[in-house]
């Protein structure tokens, strides 16, 4: 039984624990989009291929070594920043916004490479990097962060861009620059923050009051969030139950299967619900910590700890601005929205992790 | 700055890794102290939030109100049609539905952009229409494969409806799609479920009594967005139907009259301001408004020479020519420059003394001396020169001002003109010119700056048949005729009565002489002074008959009772007799002729 063994070898590099997390948020998935989508088979059929196809690419990126990865960063960053560029001159402008590059019925975002692209290149930088804590070598990660970072914000996308950045800001840390560029970064945060206000376009400006009053325009621009946090607090301790979600199914909360997927699946599931989604999350992010800690290499640990660290910040963003604690920015929920761009991006960077951790290096 | 061995560097990167999961447990907490205030501490809150969002209240449009004629004929009503309409949460996939609906149905782009109007302010329980005016064919079609569609329904849809098209289309106005602008907020719940609104005439004037209330139906939805329960909540009440005092027949008369031609009717009942007859023509039909003008009926309107769109009875503004002669003889008797049997001479024309300028007579050769009852009813032209510059401009102004002329006469119709009546400082002010002595006698025949409007035409006309009382013309049956005796003694406005009655028997409107009712009457024509040009100057459809001047004919009959008052204008008409005339005689005919007949039973 040959033929056997070899196709069952490159699952061997697959790791149980991640592996169950994403098993889990995948049947998640398909009980909240059945029912949030009046039990379209089709909905469910769309998401689950591309669980197959995502599930493939990781199983791929798994079995690719760390090294090879790495040695595609630089690539990678560079196409990015390309790309990138291009979109701002020739993208597709939607809702005012120029995010989408493409070529006939192909569109994408660049900007979703990037977030894979800018962790990759920044520690395939810092683990060649004699000295990281010299102060050239921060100011050279400043500037790698900044070039895609002032792009995608030119788009505007300033939520991508501040994803994007955070990543990287993070890397940093991981990779151990001095303590006081990031003090330094909080206070510069805390004291541009009025000044960037007037930079900042009407529809964010507006984002920003209304998160911080959602009722100063109910059926407006409040309306997402007072009816998110309607579905989120209506589910109580039990829930309402699966396809006894009002808000939801009565379409009383827009966007219910892409980024505000979380309040309908809080509305059926309840407090028990969100409690085994995000134990599930912490599995997955925990195990990534873990990984990053058990990797005796340093691109390995620093790309693990970054992913596992940026792969928490979603889950934080989009439950955070679905429950009201953060402004609406278009974050979709890790491997639970519908939509394929994002869960390629986060099956990578799970395949990733499974590779630092199949792949162990020694020789330092 | 030095670096780090490896297994410090390992050492820093493992604080470094902890104060990340230091933050993480953090933010976690965050979130979970938030799910657990909202879903145990807030729940009940948000449970009540939530079971009120599950029962709507879905607005039940009102019929509108209905307008009559005087003798109840119905000239505007609301009508049931059918139209197709998607639930749009009920639809499977809105696009594809409505491509595949398009394989049995007429649905083009501009119904789709309706639709997709519509459909973003719409509740997602709320059928929204996609196809209005269904044909029993298209009806047929559809019901055949229906099972096809889930979501997809056939409805009632309430239109409005003129039954005589373009004839009342000025003075009823029209319905039309409902603008947010057109509405303020706090009117938003009056307007709840209705589509349409008043735009002009009758219709907006009355909008609010039209319009009716909106009821409500509570609905209660289950999770799959199906009514499960719907219970009645407020019943919407239908408008008030609208009593007029249009008169069909009369209508009709002048619409029939006016075919053709451009100008406007305007037919008064004299003794209480009631409007019979209001008629701009060339007219345009009303029921193109009433779902969204399509593009080209609207560019075909607005391209029109003829200018369909223009209310010409309320807002066309034309020299009254020698119809004005009446009103200024009348003033002339009552500021007592002239006597009633006072003879002035006649002649081929009229100069100013001192000045060398001719101004002639419309009749060759000009009339002999004659008094005031034999210069109207020859309409002597020399004569009334001579009554312009004894009056002089400002009392010219002030006695036409008394028969309502310069003023709006407060119809109850939107956007009525007030006309001119020219004085010295009014020039002044509008062209920045010194009046001239010419223009005082030009406005002794209605030539010159003075403008009126068909309806002030036709009101100082009943002012004249109902012995010396300004009415205030009105459309809306109940109104309280509101009239203003005007300062002149009997005797003088009989003067007038019988000048105007020698005018039809044996004088310019002689046309009229032969009608079986005795009617009273004065013709007049209006120079143009300007042909229509184009911006480089060129003049416009240059045709022999936009060179003719206007025919105008103001009557009223019967003569020693008149229950009718009319003015007639009949753009590039020429001789005010031979063209306007007729239509006044047909209007009066067709009025006097229904009183005298026995009730038609209905």
């Amino acid at each position: 039984m040959n033929w056997r063994i070899h196709l069952l070898r490159p699952l061997r590099k697959l790791d149980p624990a991640l592996m169950t997390g994403i098993v889990i948020l995948m049947l998640i998935s398909l009980a909240v989009l059945y029912s949030g989508s009046q039990e379209s088979i089709r909905v469910v059929l769309a998401q689950l291929l591309r669980f197959t196809v995502g599930i493939v690419v990781l199983v791929i990126v798994a079995n690719t070594p760390p090294e090879r990865i790495r040695a595609w960063a630089p690539a990678l960053y560079a196409i990015g920043i390309i790309l990138l560029a291009i979109t701002l001159v020739v993208g597709k402008t939607s809702l005012g916004a120029r995010r989408w590059l493409g070529a006939g019925p192909l569109v994408f975002q660049p900007s979703e490479l990037m977030k894979l692209a800018l962790p990759l290149f920044l520690a395939y930088y810092y683990s060649q990097q004699e000295n990281v804590r010299h102060w050239l070598s921060t100011v050279a990660g400043f500037v790698h962060i900044a070039i895609p970072f002032l792009l995608i914000a030119k788009e505007p996308d300033l939520g991508t861009a501040a994803q994007i950045g955070a990543a990287g800001i993070f890397m940093m840390w991981l990779a151990g620059a001095r303590r006081r560029w990031f003090v330094g970064l909080i206070i510069l945060i805390a004291v541009s923050g009025p000044v960037l206000w007037h930079f900042l376009h009407g529809y964010q400006k507006e984002r920003i009051l209304t998160f911080l009053d959602p009722q100063r325009d109910p059926l407006g621009a409040g309306y997402h969030i007072i009816q998110s946090m309607i579905a989120v607090g209506s589910g109580g301790f039990w829930g309402k139950g699966w396809f006894n979600g009002t808000q939801v199914n009565l379409d009383f909360l827009p966007e219910a299967q892409t980024d505000f997927v979380f309040s309908g699946f809080a509305e059926e599931f309840g407090l028990v619900g969100v409690v085994i989604l995000i134990s599930t999350y912490l599995l997955i992010v925990l195990r990534g910590l873990v990984i990053a800690y058990e990797s005796r290499d340093s691109f390995g640990r620093l790309i693990a700890g970054t992913l596992s660290l940026t792969f928490f910040l979603y889950i934080f963003i989009n439950m955070g601005m679905t429950t009201g604690i953060l402004p609406v920015v278009g974050v979709p929920l890790p491997l639970i929205s519908y939509g394929g761009t994002a869960m390629l991006t986060f099956m990578i960077g799970l395949g990733i992790l499974m590779s630092v951790h199949a792949h162990p290096r020694t020789h330092e | 700055m030095n670096a780090l061995l490896p297994a410090q560097e390992h050492r820093q990167f493992t604080r470094r890794l902890l104060a990340v999961a230091g933050l993480i447990t953090l933010l976690t907490a965050i979130l979970a102290t938030q799910v657990y205030r909202l879903q145990v501490l807030d729940h009940d809150h948000y449970a009540t939030q939530s079971a009120h969002n599950t029962i709507a209240l879905l607005p039940i449009a009102p019929l509108r109100g209905r307008i009559l004629d005087r003798h109840g004929q119905i000239l505007a009503d609301d009508r049931t049609g059918f139209a197709l309409a998607i639930t749009p949460n009920k639809a499977i996939h809105l696009r594809e539905t409505i491509h595949r609906l398009q394989q049995i149905l007429r649905i083009n782009a501009e119904d789709q952009k309706r639709f997709s109007r519509d459909l973003s302010h719409a509740h997602p329980y709320q059928p929204v229409f996609l196809r209005r005016d269904l044909r029993p064919d298209e009806l047929a079609a559809f019901a055949v494969q229906r099972h096809q569609f889930p979501g997809v329904e056939i409805r009632t849809q309430i239109k409005r409806y003129y039954p005589y098209g373009s004839l009342f289309a000025h003075v009823l106005g029209y319905v039309g799609r409902l603008t947010p602008a057109e509405i303020r907020e706090d009117q938003m719940a009056d307007y709840a479920g209705l589509d349409s609104i008043g735009k002009s005439g009758l219709e907006a004037q009355y909008e609010a009594l039209l319009k009716g209330q909106p009821g409500n139906q509570e609905v209660e939805v289950d999770a799959r967005g199906r009514t499960v329960h719907s219970r009645l909540h407020l019943l919407a009440r239908r408008g008030t139907t609208l009593h007029t005092t249009l008169d069909l027949a009369v209508q009709q008369a002048a619409g029939r009259a006016m075919a053709g031609r451009q100008g406007a009717v305007v037919a008064l009942d004299p003794q209480n301001g009631d409007v019979l007859a209001a008629y701009s023509a060339p007219a345009f039909d009303p029921n193109a408004f009433v779902d969204s003008l399509s593009i080209a009926v609207w560019s075909k309107l607005r391209d029109d020479p003829g200018t369909p769109m223009t209310n010409r009875f309320l807002r066309g503004s034309y020299p009254p020519g020698s119809t004005i002669k009446p009103f200024v003889a009348l003033s002339a008797l009552h500021d007592k420059v002239i006597t009633a049997d006072q003879r002035l001479v006649g002649g081929t024309y009229y100069q100013i003394p001192g000045t060398k300028h001719k101004y002639y007579d419309w009749k060759p050769g000009g009339h002999g001396a004659e008094n005031l009852r034999e210069a109207i009813r020859d309409s002597n032209d020399v004569y009334f020169y001579q009554i312009a510059m004894r009056l002089g401009v400002t009392q010219i102004g002030n006695g036409l001002a008394h028969f309502g002329f310069g003023q709006r006469s407060g119809v109850d119709l939107p956007g009525e003109s007030a006309g001119v009546v020219p004085s010295p400082d009014w020039l002044r002010q509008r062209y920045g010119q010194t009046w001239y002595q010419g223009q005082t006698v030009m406005m002794g025949i209605g030539q010159g700056y003075l403008l009126s409007t068909p309806l002030q035409l036709a009101r100082a006309t009943a002012s004249i048949a109902n012995g010396g009382r300004l009415v205030t013309p009105h459309l809306e049956q109940s109104s309280d005729s509101v009239t203003r005796p005007l300062d002149f003694s009997p005797a003088t406005v009989a003067v007038i009565q019988n000048a105007m009655r020698d005018a039809v028997t044996t004088g310019t409107g002689k046309l009229l002489a032969d009608d079986i009712h005795t009617v009273a009457g004065k013709t007049g024509t209006a120079q143009i002074h300007h042909a229509q040009r184009n911006d480089s100057g060129l003049v416009l459809h240059n045709t022999i008959q936009l060179w003719q001047d206007h025919a105008l004919f103001i009557a009223y009959a019967p003569a020693d009772h008149p229950r009718i008052a009319v003015a007639v204008v009949v753009e590039h008409g020429g001789h005010g007799g031979r063209t306007a005339g007729p239509v006044a005689r047909a209007v009066i005919d067709a009025y006097l002729d229904t009183m005298t007949a026995p009730e038609v039973s209905p």
